[in-house]
């Protein structure tokens, strides 16, 4: 007898359950504790699609670094005091809206089932693009990512650089240019001290083996900069780090690095290796680790920036 | 000899199953968030360490025994600090 | 071919769910987590296109899944994005209710009014 397909089915009740939960949840708090689970158990199901890459990104942006952006807004909401005072929408509303969506659901359901069965596929391009001239990559993934559709990762980095910016851009005008509010409290905790100190010297070292094993097992620069963050980040909230000004010339330059590095290359390729993010076959996957050097250094101060929110006066938290 | 590993494997890891579903079912009957805690963070531990011990044989090589172990160790850090947290903040309400 | 038949069911269940939430929830962070769960559908649907297209001794085809790394990454930042709004919402209005017609601490000094 075979169990795998009823652990299969019994995972994807527990994710239906879980996004259920965070949905009828009756405070904020319980939602988002049930969607930082769900995002746990989603990359299970992404683990079952046979995508290692996807489900540790899962894991580590949509679950990890998700988690503590909305556990911190909810702290600055201060979501238990300040309750919203709207008029519950009618039942009737309710029960259509709830009708609509079954709907949705269930034709999506049906397009997905009846797609094509000879399914359309660009794996021999990557398959080419992964042992292409001087590549030698043994990850499609990463090499999808840095040599068949580089262009796209690349504006992708842009794409996190202007986040950054819309982040910045919505703080208070006289705020400019000072530090995002801190993580947490001045004194905390001696536990959360001692986990400050002791995890990221671990958590960095596995965030740079991420990395590197990237280039031919499941992981990569998004994954690798995804744990450096998350390292980063549990420093600032025990205090033993703060966020930097957002005007310090350090912290622009590690966020732009990542693209502008990207991009050198990419132009270089146009005139040394006949076109736009060419690399010339001998220098390939070199050229490649470079670049994801310095993604990965964007990508871990990125999303720390990201979860700080703007710039706050002195004591604002 | 491959049937010693099997029964070794399938004797730590139910062992190990045991615990979670004992933690489990603690935190969901046990009345008050620090007894929940309590069942929790004690039987998962020790049942974490007991499906790492029963996967260790299987690791292909040492690299991989040694990541297995890592992710134990790492899950009693972290967990144990959160529990250490969680029950500083129910102290703190409850005063 | 389970996997991927119970895939397509939670795809479509969480758009389903995603959609249900987005629209009658009047709190910003709960339709924020609705529609989270919209785009994890959405990323599902991709990994079993990816999962479809096996080819070329891969199990899978790299270029979908791919995709929804970098995708993964861009709906963190956007909701980064969402969630300074709707804290910077709070800090100038006192709540965080999306409803033009509730009371509203700046509604005297507001310069559109």
């Amino acid at each position: 007898m075979n169990v795998q397909p009823f652990l299969d089915i019994s995972l994807a009740a527990l994710v239906i359950g879980v996004a259920l939960f965070t949905i009828i949840a009756k405070d904020e708090f319980s939602a988002v504790v049930a969607y930082v689970a769900y995002g746990i158990f989603l990359a299970i199901v992404w683990v079952r699609l046979y995508a290692p890459d996807v489900a540790l990104t899962e894991a580590a942006v949509g679950g990890g670094v998700t988690g503590v952006l909305l556990v911190m807004a909810g702290k600055r909401l201060d979501v238990s005091a300040t309750m919203v005072v709207a008029k519950k929408p009618s039942v009737a509303f309710s029960a259509f809206v709830a009708a609509c969506s079954i709907l949705l659901a269930g034709s999506l359901a049906a397009v997905i089932l009846s797609l094509p069965d000879a399914a359309p596929s660009l794996a021999p391009q990557a398959a080419a693009a992964a042992q292409g001239p001087g590549a030698g990559l043994g990850n499609p993934i990463t090499a999808v990512l840095m040599s068949y559709r580089s262009f796209d990762t690349m504006l992708e980095k842009v794409v996190l650089i202007l986040a950054v910016v819309g982040v910045w851009s919505v703080g208070a005008d006289e705020a400019w240019g000072a530090a995002p509010a801190p993580f947490g409290p001045a004194t905390p905790s001696d536990a959360l001290l001692f986990l400050a100190k002791t995890l990221p010297p671990i958590g960095g070292l596995i965030g740079v083996h991420i990395f590197w094993t990237g280039a031919d097992e499941p992981g990569g620069a998004f994954q690798g900069g995804a744990l450096l963050a998350a390292m980063w980040m549990v420093a600032m909230m025990a205090r033993l780090a703060d966020p930097p000004p957002i005007n310090s010339r350090w912290l622009r330059l590690a966020l732009i690095s990542g693209p502008a590095v990207f991009l050198a290359i990419g132009v270089a390729g146009a005139m040394l290796a006949g076109h736009f993010f060419a690399y010339p076959s001998a220098l390939a996957k070199p050229l490649i680790l470079f670049i994801e050097t310095f993604m990965l250094l964007s990508i871990a101060v990125a999303l720390p920036m990201l979860v700080a929110g703007p710039a706050a006066r002195k004591g604002v938290r | 000899m491959s049937l010693a590993i099997d029964a070794f494997t399938i004797i730590c890891v139910a062992a190990g199953v045991f615990f979670y579903v004992a933690g489990t079912i603690g935190l969901i009957r046990f009345p008050d968030s620090l007894s929940r805690l309590h069942a929790l963070t004690k039987a998962d531990n020790l049942g974490l360490g007991l499906v790492a011990l029963g996967l260790l044989p299987r690791a292909s090589n040492f690299p991989d025994a040694f990541k297995i172990i890592m992710i134990w160790v790492l899950v009693l850090l972290s967990g144990a600090s959160a529990a250490q947290m969680i029950g500083r903040a129910l102290r703190r309400g409850r005063r | 071919m389970t996997p991927l038949i119970v895939a397509t069911l939670v795809a479509a269940s969480l758009v389903g769910i995603g959609v249900y939430g987005f629209i009658l929830h009047p709190h910003p962070l709960r339709k924020l987590l609705a529609f989270n769960l919209i785009g994890g559908g959405v990323f599902l649907v991709f990994g079993i296109v990816a999962r479809r297209g096996s080819a070329a001794g891969l199990p899978f085809d790299p270029v979908p899944q791919a995709m929804v790394i970098t995708g993964i990454v861009v709906a963190f930042a956007a909701s980064a994005i969402a969630i300074a709004i709707i804290v910077r919402l709070y800090k100038l209005e006192g709540g965080v209710d999306l409803d033009p017609a509730l009371p509203r601490k700046s509604d005297g000094e507001s310069t559109e009014s």
